[in-house]
């Protein structure tokens, strides 16, 4: 079955907001990529002791990161739903 | 703090949870419960994946492997801040298809195929058990610290009384009612104030941990420092892999796909929800660590790190705290073992009972029985579930980590997740490969990771050396990857499998026509311009016979309501709308949404006698949508609308042809009623004049004289006040009376009519405590000629007639159902016209008038009457507002 | 002269009024209400005349009528029709299905009466 035709160009908002729902998709890659970081880090580096402190602490900060952003997105997703009806996927 | 105290303190915790669910569930039946549909509430019910697992859990996985306990919760999280991409389309599907479980919407996508159903629901099953005895499992461990000093009291016997008391709980609440889409809204709110007892508990010992005991947070790094768990090495293995798992689990678990998809009531909660449970789960995880640390510190060393959360409090003095902590922790496991049994109940009775029982015993079809069975099935599961959750907590002897049975859970049900990305993103995947992917995933789940924990059930001759001594089979070193931690070596060979099944088995099968349908649709939900599935063809079966098969399932009322609703978007009055292609679709939607999309599928079927499309028809189908892109659905609409115009214009002609033949027959009728009663009137008194009469002939001339002539003034009167009924210019005298009462009055009037007749009436007096404030005798009027036309027309040789009352909203509702032959179809449209006695012949004494006047009484009176087809015999449903209208009244 | 008369009407007050007017003037008569049986009824009973209302339960009294002038030994039974509807087209049916006389109710009893003997003599 053939997809609806899509116009080539978009006006500026749905462009918008279609650049968001791209940002929407890319969030859980970039949050996969800095989570899973901690395994490239070596064991033996200053002193073995601090690290899993610290350790802790990146993870709760990313994890912190993660949620901020994804509140920013999801409201400005929200805001754009109800402006604009069209609705890709 | 004594034991008794804290048992009395659970049941009062109880019954409160008792009291939110009920009021919840009367404020939105009373729609009256918006908070229900706000994204908190959402959010809330979403943190039954906390289940003990973490409250009591994570602390002993903290303290045993370091950080490990976050994979946990990292998973989910870059789940739902990633809701655009999968969450997003899964709450669409699940909306527009009226899903009910993570089986019927595997089922549904694979051609409604139950075979899968019914091996999803096994395998959820399965990979429950050791979850729900987890949760037995720590409820019983922490009654077990506070009952220390009393150990012969509760012991062993605790967690079969958790058990009992959960089953009690969610059958209360959880198979209540048959609802159309599977949503618990007093079980969703109990659910939500259990996150936030369970969420403040956590925070609270926390706080106190930190603060209290150990000076600051920045003390608290110090001590994570040079406490044991610092020497805590990151494995990478188990590190993605838990991510992986936990991720997964999040939407394949039966708890977490009911509370994400099927309570969902509105689909922009998901978007606050994509950072909100993030955030809930950061909280819940944030104080894990410093009670690990601190706990490993000032415990004894032989404590388990399982309860510190409870028994940290406690050696510190802080009763009130721990009593707090051991409500948290009551909460999350109860919350989720209601949750998770309510899923796994629908799932086996929608997709193992309902179609087996629908092979079985096809023939009796009454309303409601399909209904009756699929609630009685569901109680049944629940306390299947629970007693299978029981057996395998005194089975594995309630000894492993909490941990580690949790995660047997989160594998098995991580098989169903190739499918459904599959099913959502791919159109070539097939049901075979779905079969084949989900069987051999099972099964190398089963034997990789779910048989070893039993620990008894795998002799160690087979752990060590495989199964008659074939090597590469070792449970835990498949093809002799001897190296792998176990519960990643079942994650990895069980998903590899598993995929490498689906991908192959899709590749080499070709679907079914309903299976590429589904696919379409499922794959392109977002499309808003392609047309919805259409798996009917043109009036195969008619609606009567649907609306039949709809009130097996949904009970008369909602079915009825139904129907009502499609007959009226269709321009049409009564219950019976044209059997389109799209009222099937719409009702087998409905009635999936009550016993899953495979089941409805067979029993409309089954009515229709055909096997719904054929791939020729899709065919057809892709060219009519091309052509309806093109022309863009503005046509569409127009046609729709023409449609409907049409349809009524023929309706409202062949009305008007009707009337004008009526019309004439009316004249003709007057003048026959009339003449009729003037002939006898004429003939006696001409004997009476001629004189030389017997003196008996004389007394009964005056007799008939006299019937006659109250006949006569009878129908005048009957006509007279049709015309001012008609003509709306009626006095009404409006009193507020008992319906009940009414009904009495109605029934001991009618009685007099063809007496002799015993006629067995039923009806439920607690129903028909309603105050109305109507015009009481105008009523008893129409009550009257309703059961009258009972006694006089109902055919059956022990008859009998039911009255039933209901409320709903401002209007009541009574129904005079008798078991007579019921009036045919044709017929229906007419009953209420003038002298439309339905054979001209029949003779029962009433000059036909009686329903034309019920209808012009029921609209004075601001309700409506009329027929109800499908109930087996001829029904009448009167309708009236609770207090009428002033204004409407004069 | 007066011979057996068979009322087929299901008024009971009706019936029962014709049948007193029709006895004291020397009829024999019978009495039949349901309209599904009435033809063998008549069969049966072999009367001289029948008085036939048109509105009958289980079936009209023009399709008795059309019954009688079908089979060649009733062919030419004398049948008075009785209407309470009164329209022309019902007299017009009933006179091209053979009626031999036709009344509107409401009759005078005299009429009736008159009507009969005319009918039965031959």
């Amino acid at each position: 079955m053939k997809r609806a035709r899509a116009p080539l160009f978009l006006e500026r908002r749905s462009y918008r907001r279609r650049r968001l729902g791209d940002a929407a998709r890319l969030l859980p890659v970039f949050g996969v990529i800095l989570i899973l970081l901690p395994l490239m880090w070596s064991p033996d580096a200053t002193g073995a002791a601090r690290l899993t402190a610290w350790e802790g602490v990146y993870l709760f900060a990313v994890w912190g990161a993660l949620i901020v952003v994804a509140a920013i997105l999801s409201r400005a997703l929200a805001a754009n739903d109800a402006a604009t009806s069209d609705w890709d996927g | 703090m004594p034991f008794n105290l804290l048992v009395l303190f659970c049941f009062a915790y109880v019954a409160l949870l008792f009291g939110v669910a009920f009021f919840a569930e009367r404020r939105a039946a009373i729609g009256k419960a918006r908070w229900l549909r706000s994204p908190l509430i959402y959010t809330l019910s979403l943190s039954i994946y906390c289940t003990a697992w973490t409250f009591y859990g994570a602390v002993g996985s903290a303290a045993r492997s370091g950080l490990e306990y976050l994979t946990i919760y990292l998973g989910p999280t870059l789940v739902f801040v990633g809701w655009w991409v999968l969450l997003r389309k899964l709450v669409r599907i699940g909306r527009q298809n009226q899903v009910t479980s993570i089986a019927d919407l595997i089922s549904s996508r694979y051609g409604k195929s139950n075979l899968l159903g019914a091996m999803v629901t096994m395998l959820a099953v399965m990979a429950a058990t050791p979850y729900i005895a987890l949760q037995l499992q720590s409820v019983t461990l922490s009654f077990g610290v506070f009952a220390s000093q009393t150990p012969e009291v509760w012991g062993q016997a605790t967690g079969a009384w958790v058990a009992g008391g959960l089953a009690v709980f969610t059958i209360i609440f959880g198979t209540r009612k048959l609802d159309a889409r599977e949503q618990h809204h007093g079980i969703v709110t109990a659910i939500a104030v259990e996150a936030v007892v369970k969420l403040l508990a956590l925070l609270a010992v926390g706080a106190f941990v930190v603060w209290g005991l150990a000076g600051g947070v920045a003390a608290v790094l110090d001590r994570i420092g040079t406490s044991p768990l610092a020497e805590w090495e990151l494995q990478p293995g188990r590190w993605t892999g838990l991510i992986m798992a936990s991720a997964m689990a999040v939407i394949c678990l039966p708890r977490m796909f009911h509370v994400l998809v099927v309570e969902n009531t509105d689909e922009a909660q998901l978007g606050p929800a994509s950072w909100a449970f993030p955030a809930y789960l950061f909280a819940m995880s944030l104080f894990i660590v410093p009670i690990a640390v601190i706990g490993t510190d000032r415990m004894p060393p032989g404590a388990n790190p399982d309860l510190f959360v409870l028994t940290l409090p406690l050696a510190e003095g802080q009763g009130a705290l721990a009593l707090l902590a051991f409500l948290g922790g009551f909460s999350s496991a109860t919350s989720m073992v209601i949750v998770e049994t309510i899923a796994l109940a629908t799932m086996v009775s929608n997709h193992m009972v309902v179609p087996l029982w629908l092979r079985l015993a096809p023939a009796r079809a009454q309303p409601g029985d399909v209904r009756r069975l699929v609630l009685l099935s569901r109680r049944l599961a629940i306390m299947g579930v629970l007693a299978l959750g029981y057996g395998y907590y005194r089975l594995s002897g309630g000894s492993s980590a909490l941990a580690a049975m949790g995660l047997i859970a989160f594998v098995g049900v991580a098989q169903f997740m190739p499918v459904i990305l599959g099913g959502i993103f791919w159109r070539g995947a097939t049901r075979t490969g779905a079969a084949l992917g989900l069987l051999t995933g099972g099964a190398v789940w089963v034997w990789a990771l779910f048989l070893p924990s039993f620990g008894s059930v795998m002799p160690p001759e087979v752990m060590a050396a495989g199964p008659w001594g074939i090597g590469w089979l070792r449970p835990q070193a498949l093809l002799g990857t001897a190296g792998m931690d176990p519960m990643v070596h079942a994650l990895f060979w069980s998903l590899a499998l598993n995929t490498g099944a689906f991908c192959l088995g899709s590749l080499l099968t070709f679907p079914g026509p309903v299976e590429r349908m589904q696919g379409a649709a499922f794959v392109h939900v977002f499309d808003t311009g392609a047309v919805g599935p259409r798996a009917w063809g043109q009036g195969r079966a008619d609606a009567e016979a649907l609306l039949i098969l709809a009130q097996r399932i949904l009970g008369d009322d909602d079915a009825l309501q139904l129907f009502e609703a499609e007959a009226r978007a269709q321009g049409r009055t009564g219950y019976l709308p044209d059997p389109t292609p799209e009222v099937f679709a719409r009702v087998e939607r409905h009635l999936a949404g009550s016993i899953g999309a495979a089941a409805a599928h067979a029993m409309i079927a089954d009515l229709t006698g055909r096997a719904t499309v054929t791939v020729d028809d899709l065919m057809a189908m892709a060219n009519e949508t091309a052509a309806i892109i093109e022309n863009q659905a503005r046509l569409e609409a127009q046609q729709e609308e023409l449609t409907r115009t049409a349809r009524a214009l023929r309706d409202a002609n062949e009305k008007l042809t009707q009337l004008s033949v009526q019309k004439d027959a009316f004249l003709s009728q007057v003048s026959h009623e009339l003449r009729t009663p003037m002939t006898s009137i004429r003939a006696f008194s001409d004997i009476l004049a001629e004189g030389d009469v017997p003196p008996e002939m004389v007394a009964q001339s005056g007799r008939v004289i006299h019937e006659e002539t109250i006949r006569l003034t009878r129908l005048l009167d009957d006509l007279l006040d049709l015309s001012v009924l008609e003509a709306g210019t009626v006095q009404l005298n409006l009193s507020q009376s008992n319906l009940s009462g009414l009904i009495d009055r109605a029934l001991v009037a009618a009685g007099q009519v063809q007496p002799d007749r015993r006629f067995v009436i039923t009806r439920d007096l607690a129903s028909e405590q309603i105050f109305v404030r109507s015009d009481a005798d105008r009523l008893v009027q129409v009550f009257i000629n309703l059961i009258a036309n009972a006694r006089k027309y109902c055919d059956a040789a022990a008859p009998e007639l039911r009255v039933m009352v209901r409320q709903r909203g401002g209007r009541v509702m009574v129904d005079f159902i008798d078991n007579g032959r019921g009036i045919a179809k044709e017929a229906q449209g007419l009953i209420f016209e003038k002298f439309a006695r339905l054979t001209d012949q029949t003779r029962a004494g009433g000059a036909g008038l009686g329903l034309a006047i019920c209808r012009e009484v029921m609209a004075n009176l601001g309700g409506a009457i009329s027929y109800l087809p499908g109930q087996g015999g001829a029904a009448f449903r009167v309708v009236l507002p609770l207090r009428i209208d002033r204004m409407a009244a004069e | 002269m007066t011979g057996r008369v068979l009322l087929i009407e299901d008024e009971p007050n009706i019936a029962e009024a014709l049948r007193f007017i029709l006895q004291r003037d020397g009829w024999e008569v019978g009495l039949h209400t349901d309209g599904a049986t009435a033809l063998a009824e008549i069969m049966r009973q072999g009367p001289d005349v029948v008085v036939l209302d048109l509105m009958l339960p289980g079936a009209s009294g023009l399709d008795i009528l059309m019954g009688l002038r079908a089979d060649p030994a009733t062919a030419g039974l004398p049948v008075l029709m009785l209407t309470a509807k009164g329209q022309d087209r019902d007299r017009a049916a009933a006179e091209a299905a053979g009626v031999t006389r036709f009344m509107t109710k409401p009759f005078a009893n005299a009429e009736i009466v008159a009507a009969l003997r005319a009918m039965a003599r031959p």
